[in-house]
Order: structure tokens, then C-alpha cells, then sequence
């Protein structure tokens, strides 16, 4: 299959990206910069990332729409505002996670963010779910373009009046150069940030506006630093069709008042293991030392028996240190708890610890 | 000192007496990236030509460092361990990784010049 661009990669190319693939996008992994003060500037500046390999799922209904999503998502969504969003999981009857997403209510029904790798199977869930009743659209005319650090409400605002009355985790239409984006206070970084839908055609020029303005662009490596310090779950790592949202932890994301009646898929599962606790779960873990601890590290109590494994470790630049997360035995879950992680044949003394490494406060309300 | 020889893993040598300094080269170092944390053998330890002698990783991923010759480990570089990202800054001068003691000089023979290294680094990108 022919690798896949994305509609910035000319714009990539010329500022010297080395390019991975990356669910069959070519997409930048880094620049010349490279990845801790790519890493850096994102924390201290404005970072741009071209996420437009993400899918972008409209729905269009009214409250029957809403009815049948929330036989499908473990959330409120007869009580969510219009232009707020919410992050969920679309599950099978397991709770085993198909992907991890955010829903946003539109005025014309909803919006998805899904993941690249697993947008198109989402798609045909979701369709072979809703049936024929609603018009979905898995928007590939639209590229989705992330702002993300401290200077980038500014930055933003400077171009697209208006953005920074945006309340963390609400979107809104704007109306810019002759065309209307969907802009989301949100991301995927530890960050303050936006989320900007455009149209393919609109797209480079508006990430040269961006520059102009003092924001630089962020590659893939970067962007996986950025999301490891601020404890936020990656699909195919953390999250896959074996774990359930209670066993990563997530158990924030599903509405309350869900789980006290039920009916979407997987709510048996999910209300079980609320009650009676996961068996394994997700947790955030710190080597002492510079040790750097892979995916797929096996995870040893200080008998010799395996009760656990890293899904993703770093080094975390903000952190300057290694940093972790992975699945361990519920009994080994509290913090502080003493792990030993076995790395080139030996093993090396790590914490349980809290997450997130790094936490800076998104802006909650502006109003 | 010796003029300084290449390996095809892309460590540098030079010789002074018995005893060789090595590291890993700028080309290395560019490829890698970030380096973030070094690992370097103990010291009195033996290692074997082409054989493993140290592990870097950088924000992406673990790389092995292996020696270009035989010998016995007579110092390591204690300062890239403390801040590896002195390995980015100046790969083939104090950013050094360990010095042998060698037992055959003859091993330096097989290894490439500066002009040979540089035209293998070309070729190997191409």
C-alpha cells in the first residue's frame, strides 16, 4: 500500500523532518532541533503538531443520535453541553478498548477524534452500530493541526480572534480566511493548547501563520515525551482490545451516572470490576537512576516473579529523568511501591509513583 | 597518539603506547539523536573485538556499543554516565567511553582511516 501524506508535508520536508511511518502516514518523527528541545520549547513556547492522520468522524442527528451513542459510549451525553467535549472509548462487550477518542457536541450532532491506526476499523463499527439512520462522515478533506505550550493562546488568538474565551475541553466554529474551522481548548501534552480542524487547501498556510507568529513545529518523538510526562494513555501501549478502562485507570472518563443503570457496551464488565477491582492496572513508574525502561520491560517483585509490564518509558526531558508506565498486579498498584525492572538481563530498582510526572494547570475557566 | 581508525559500528580509536581510547563517532551520535543515558563496562573487565561494550539509548531508542578491539577495560568515562548528553556535544573528543588495555596492536589494522569512514558513511547513506 502507498505510504499516505498528510496535506503539511511539503511544509515538513522544508523545515528538514526526518520522516517515519507511522500507521501508514509518513509523518515527522523530529527536525533538526531534535527531540528534548522540540520537547522544550513546547513546554516554554508554542509547539505545532500536524496530527491530520487522525481521524475526524462527523455524525449528524438530533436526540436520536444522542440516544444511540450512549448505548455505545460510557457517558452523559443527554446532559452535555453543545461545543463541549468529553474523552471516551469505544468498546466491545468485554470493555475491551477498540480505541480511545474525544467526542465533541456540534450543533449538527457530534465530532470524533479517533486514532489513525484505528480510525477506519472505528468507522465500520460504528456504522454497522448506528445503521443507516445517520449520515457519518470520516472527514479526510480536513487536516487537524495541534497548538500546544503557554504562549499559544496568544499566538493563536493573534490570528483567529476569539479562541481564548475557549474553556478547557470546549470547541466552537470560527470563522477565518473565508472558511470555518472547528477549534477545541484541548491536547495531548500535559499543555494549554488547541485543537484546529481546516480544510486540507487552508491548512500550510495557516501553519506558516503560526510560524510567523513564533510557534515551531513538533514531531512525533516530541509529542510522545510530552504526552509520557503528563501520564496520558497512547493507543497500541497503554490501550488496546485486552484492557478495559478500569484496568488503565480511566475509570474518571465513564459518567456516573452510567453506572448505576448501565446499557452501553461493555457496562457488565466495567461495573464488575468496579466493584470487585481490576485483577491488573495501569500505573506510573519512575527507575532510580538514568535507567531507561522500554516497552514490553518485564516487571519483578523481589521474589523473582513477574507481576507486571512496561507499555511505554522514556526519558522525560521536563522530568530530566526516566520516566514509565505499565500494567502491575493490583498488590503492587500503591504508590511508593518497591518494582524491580529487568532490563539487558538484569535487574534495576524502580517506584510505583503517581501520575503525572509533570502537571502544569490547563486553563479551566476563562470566563 | 595514534591517527584516529573507524569501525563499521561506528566507534573511533586512537592508540597511545598499549592502551586505546575509544567512543562512539559524530555520525553515530547524529543518528542517534538525544542520547540520554550510557552505559560503559566495568573497569578490570576483558571484552572482545566487535564484541559488546556498553549500551547508549536516546529518547527513541537502545543502541549496543561494541569495541573495535580486544583488551582490558583500564578506565571508563565516569562523566557521559553522570550527563550523557555531553555524548551529543562532543562524540569524538572529552566524551570518550572507556580505554583498553590492548593485547594486540595488529586489530588496529583491519579498521579504517578517516577518509575511509567518511566515504563508508556516505555509502551506507545512500
Amino acid at each position: 500500500m502507498e505510504i499516505k501524506k498528510t496535506s503539511l508535508n511539503k511544509l515538513h520536508q522544508s523545515n528538514n523532518a526526518k520522516f517515519v511511518e507511522f500507521a501508514g502516514y509518513e509523518m515527522p518523527i523530529q527536525y533538526s532541533k531534535g527531540i528534548i528541545e522540540e520537547h522544550k520549547f513546547t513546554r516554554s513556547h508554542s509547539g505545532i503538531f500536524d496530527v491530520s492522520h487522525m481521524g475526524q468522524l462527523f455524525i449528524y442527528g438530533d436526540e436520536n443520535l444522542t440516544e444511540e451513542l450512549e448505548k455505545i459510549f460510557p457517558l452523559d451525553l443527554k446532559n452535555l453541553k453543545q461545543n463541549c467535549s468529553k474523552y471516551s472509548f469505544l468498546m466491545n462487550e468485554e470493555a475491551g478498548i477498540y480505541d480511545d477518542l474525544i467526542i465533541t457536541k456540534i450543533e449538527e450532532g457530534y465530532l470524533i477524534i479517533l486514532n489513525a491506526a484505528c480510525k477506519d476499523k472505528d468507522f465500520e463499527i460504528l456504522s454497522n452500530l448506528l445503521g443507516s439512520k445517520f449520515k457519518m462522515n470520516l472527514d479526510n478533506n480536513r487536516s487537524l493541526i495541534a497548538i500546544q505550550g503557554p504562549k499559544s493562546v496568544e499566538i493563536l488568538n493573534s490570528i483567529i480572534n476569539g479562541v481564548d474565551q475557549l474553556n478547557f475541553m470546549t470547541g466552537n466554529w470560527f470563522d477565518s480566511d473565508n472558511q470555518k474551522l472547528f477549534i477545541t481548548r484541548s491536547g495531548y501534552t500535559g499543555e494549554d493548547g488547541f485543537e484546529i480542524s481546516i480544510s486540507n487547501d487552508k491548512a500550510e498556510n495557516f501553519v506558516e501563520n503560526l510560524i510567523e507568529k513564533g510557534a515551531q513545529l513538533i514531531g512525533l518523538g516530541a509529542r510522545d515525551t510530552l504526552r509520557l510526562e503528563a501520564g496520558l494513555c497512547l493507543y497500541g501501549h497503554e490501550l488496546d482490545i485486552n484492557k478495559t478502562p478500569v484496568e488503565a485507570n480511566l475509570r474518571w472518563a465513564i459518567s456516573k451516572s452510567r453506572l448505576s443503570n448501565g446499557g452501553f457496551i461493555g457496562s457488565k464488565k466495567i461495573m464488575n470490576q468496579m466493584q470487585d477491582g481490576a485483577s491488573q492496572i495501569r500505573v506510573g513508574i519512575k527507575p532510580e537512576g538514568r535507567l531507561i525502561a522500554r516497552e514490553k520491560t518485564k516487571i519483578f517483585d523481589d521474589t523473582d516473579t513477574q507481576i507486571g509490564e512496561i507499555t511505554s518509558g522514556t526519558f522525560g526531558p521536563s522530568v530530566n529523568g526516566p520516566i514509565a508506565m505499565g500494567y502491575v498486579n493490583k498488590d503492587f498498584s500503591k504508590v511508593d511501591t518497591k518494582i524491580l525492572l529487568e532490563v539487558r538481563g538484569k535487574k534495576h530498582p524502580a517506584n510505583v509513583c503517581t501520575l503525572p510526572f509533570y502537571k502544569k494547570n490547563y486553563v479551566k475557566g476563562v470566563n | 597518539m595514534s591517527e584516529v581508525k573507524f569501525s563499521k559500528e561506528h566507534e573511533w580509536i586512537t592508540l597511545e603506547g598499549d592502551v586505546a581510547t575509544i567512543g562512539i563517532t559524530k555520525h553515530a551520535t547524529e543518528m542517534l539523536g538525544d542520547i540520554v543515558f550510557a552505559e560503559l563496562p566495568e573497569k578490570g573487565s576483558n571484552v572482545e573485538k566487535d564484541g559488546t561494550a556498553g549500551v547508549v539509548e536516546s529518547t527513541k531508542a537502545a543502541s549496543d556499543v561494541y569495541t573495535p578491539v580486544s583488551g582490558e577495560v583500564v578506565d571508563t568515562n565516569q562523566a557521559i554516565v553522570d550527563d550523557p548528553s555531553k555524548i551529543n556535544e562532543d562524540p569524538e573528543g572529552s566524551a570518550w567511553f572507556f580505554k583498553l588495555k590492548m593485547k594486540d596492536q595488529s586489530e588496529m589494522d583491519s579498521l579504517m582511516n578517516k577518509e575511509e569512514y567518511d566515504k563508508f558513511t556516505k555509502e551506507s547513506a545512500s
